[in-house]
């Protein structure tokens, strides 16, 4: 037996130690060590960030290797992907300190399961077999489940953690089951197998069938697709809101690569099967996202509902099953990550008279009050509803014209009228600022880390369409390997 | 005498995680049964994946029913967490009382 290839999994290994350290000064060192752990975490995840794309810039570029039995899988998609989710973090923790520290809720193990959940989240991208997969995917749901009740004194965030639990907890189950058919049926567990299996025709059998739309079901609940989204209000509502802007980017990021992992590797020979159903949730999304939102008058709520539909846009690529559509999910997963990290930002600083507040009327006249900070917010308004020449713009097009190309106009259709529903409440806000009767200043905004952080996002949402050749040229590129031939 | 053959254990493990699933969305009194539920129906996929692994005299079921039954154990201790924490704030743990969030 050939020695095990620990090297592809270098990055996954390092934050997991980092993880482990830091939890280990910060148990020793005690609460006066909290922003030292942060900002050593954070440094842990930019030094992940190296080693991973590392091999992307040498000479030789990232080349698919399988490794650890047949575990583990290194390839572009999942260098990309990772990347992202890492930068989700890295934004996530800085946006955390300062807040964090003003809550009362500032202890070490906040950036230290930050760190693991992501270590998870590396894992289930980096995952070829459907181990790896599901224990990827309970490391990073474990340390959610505990982050989502972080601020334990508070009811509405234990109750949004108890919530969370319960039905992530019922997806890994179904995802479990349809796992143990599959395996039942196709007599393998490897990715390798399966497509292989798939690709000589063979598997056609109910059995089969079955298992892959339980697998379906449990990762439609953690991308949280219609009809599977029940959970995503209540938990982003509850949730503290460093949290939220988290669990907005990098666990969907990553939940939404391992979906068209899942879909296009092992079970790509299958497409003609998993399409419908892929097609009908990825609508149903895009409706019921647009038009749930109308009525929320809460913004972390109405955040949840616009996270729905943006997860129904992207998956109209994967319901393309083509290049094309591959390469407008990650672009589109890369400009809503800083599309949202941006919106939480702001949302961040909405604090009056010694609390919280979360209401969009509590937006009102926010142009004369904090000015910078309303221009921010409509940036990123107008980006999420999708309006030229910003970043969010061409997230929708490249998925538009993918669905168009792989013959599914009703779907491109549906989506086009969905966003012009959804840009009434995106619009509604940036009215409530510009226009309404103040209501009072908030207080002094939440110092650098979160300027710095809304000032990046809201840069790269801005100025996407001056230099978009990066982000265009190298998810094309990933996904030109996933269609060999 | 009657064979017990793979159909059997299939049929077993497909109406313990119905049980559990119903445990889940049926149940209105209290959040520990839900605790019992979710436990269910890991250990009815453990019988499935048992119960392949004999019949395709195949390894790769029986490491993966140990890793569920590992995770399922770190489950239940950070559900119980999560409970004890809830019932702290709340005094109570009934399923109709968590419900400070609607809409």
């Amino acid at each position: 037996m050939p020695a095990p290839n620990f090297m592809i999994v270098l990055p996954e290994i390092f934050l997991g130690a980092a993880a482990m350290a830091l939890l280990i000064v910060g148990v020793y060192a005690g609460p006066r060590a909290v922003r030292a752990v942060t900002w050593l975490s954070a440094l842990a995840l930019a030094v992940t960030a190296a080693i991973l794309l590392q091999p992307a810039w040498s000479a030789g570029g990232v080349t698919r290797q399988v490794g650890l039995f047949g575990m583990f899988v290194n390839d572009g998609l999942g260098v990309f992907t990772q990347t992202l989710v890492i930068v989700g973090s890295i934004l996530s923790l800085l946006i955390a300190v300062r807040y964090n520290e003003r809550e009362g809720i500032a202890r070490v193990e906040f950036p230290v399961l930050v760190l693991i959940s992501t270590a998870g989240m590396m894992m289930m991208i980096a995952a070829n077999d459907l181990i790896s997969l599901y224990l990827g995917l309970e490391l990073q749901s474990l340390a959610l489940y505990v982050l989502a009740a972080f601020a334990r004194d508070n009811v509405r965030s234990t109750e949004a953690g108890l919530k969370y639990f319960v039905l992530g907890a019922v997806a890994s189950g179904m995802l479990l089951f349809g796992a143990s058919l599959v395996y039942g049926f196709a007599g393998t567990t490897s990715f390798d197998g399966l497509a292989k299996l798939f690709a000589n025709g063979g598997g056609n059998g109910i059995g089969l069938i079955t298992g892959i739309v339980f697998i379906s079901v449990g990762l439609a609940f953690k991308v949280s697709a219609v009809p599977f989204h029940m959970w995503t209000p209540d938990v982003y509502e509850g949730a503290p809101t460093p949290v939220t802007a988290y669990f907005a980017v990098a666990p969907k990021i990553a939940a939404l690569t391992l979906f068209l992992r899942v879909m296009l590797e092992p079970f790509g020979g299958l497409a003609g099967d998993w399409q419908q159903i892929i097609w009908a949730i990825s609508a149903a999304s895009m409706v019921w996202g647009a038009f749930a939102a109308i009525a929320q008058s809460n913004i972390k709520r109405l955040m949840a509902y616009s996270s729905i539909g943006h997860v129904g846009y992207a998956l109209i690529g994967l319901a393309a099953g083509s290049a094309a559509g591959v390469r407008g999910v990650l672009v589109y997963l890369a400009i809503y990550l800083f599309m949202n990290v941006g919106t939480f930002a702001v949302i961040l600083c909405m604090r009056r008279d010694g609390k919280m507040v979360e209401g969009i009327d509590d937006l009102a006249g926010l142009s004369r009050t904090h000015p910078a900070l309303a221009l921010a917010l409509a940036i990123f308004m107008f980006s999420l509803a999708g309006i030229p020449p910003l970043a969010g713009f061409f997230g929708k097009l490249y998925v538009f014209m993918a669905a168009i190309d792989a013959g599914l106009p009703v779907l491109a259709v549906i989506g086009v009228l969905s966003s012009v529903v959804g840009a009434y409440y995106y619009l509604r806000i940036v009215k409530v600022m510009y226009f309404d009767e103040a209501r009072g200043a908030f207080e002094r905004p939440l110092g650098g880390e979160v300027a710095a952080v809304v000032l990046v996002c809201a840069i790269i949402i801005l100025f996407f369409i001056v230099w978009p050749g990066p982000l265009l040229n190298g998810a094309g590129a990933v996904a030109a390997t996933l269609f060999p031939g | 005498m009657l064979h017990i053959g793979l159909a059997h254990y299939l049929t077993v493990a497909a109406i313990l995680f119905t049980l559990g699933i119903f445990g889940i969305f049926l149940n209105r009194k209290n959040v520990i049964i839900i605790l019992m539920s979710v436990e269910l129906m890991l250990l009815a996929v453990n019988i499935n994946f048992v119960a392949f692994s004999a019949f395709l005299h195949d390894l790769v079921g029986q490491v993966f029913a140990m890793f569920v039954l590992t995770v399922a154990a770190a489950e239940a201790a950070i559900g119980l967490a999560i409970l004890v924490v809830y019932f702290r704030n709340r005094g109570t743990i009934a399923v109709e009382d968590i419900s400070q969030m609607k809409g």
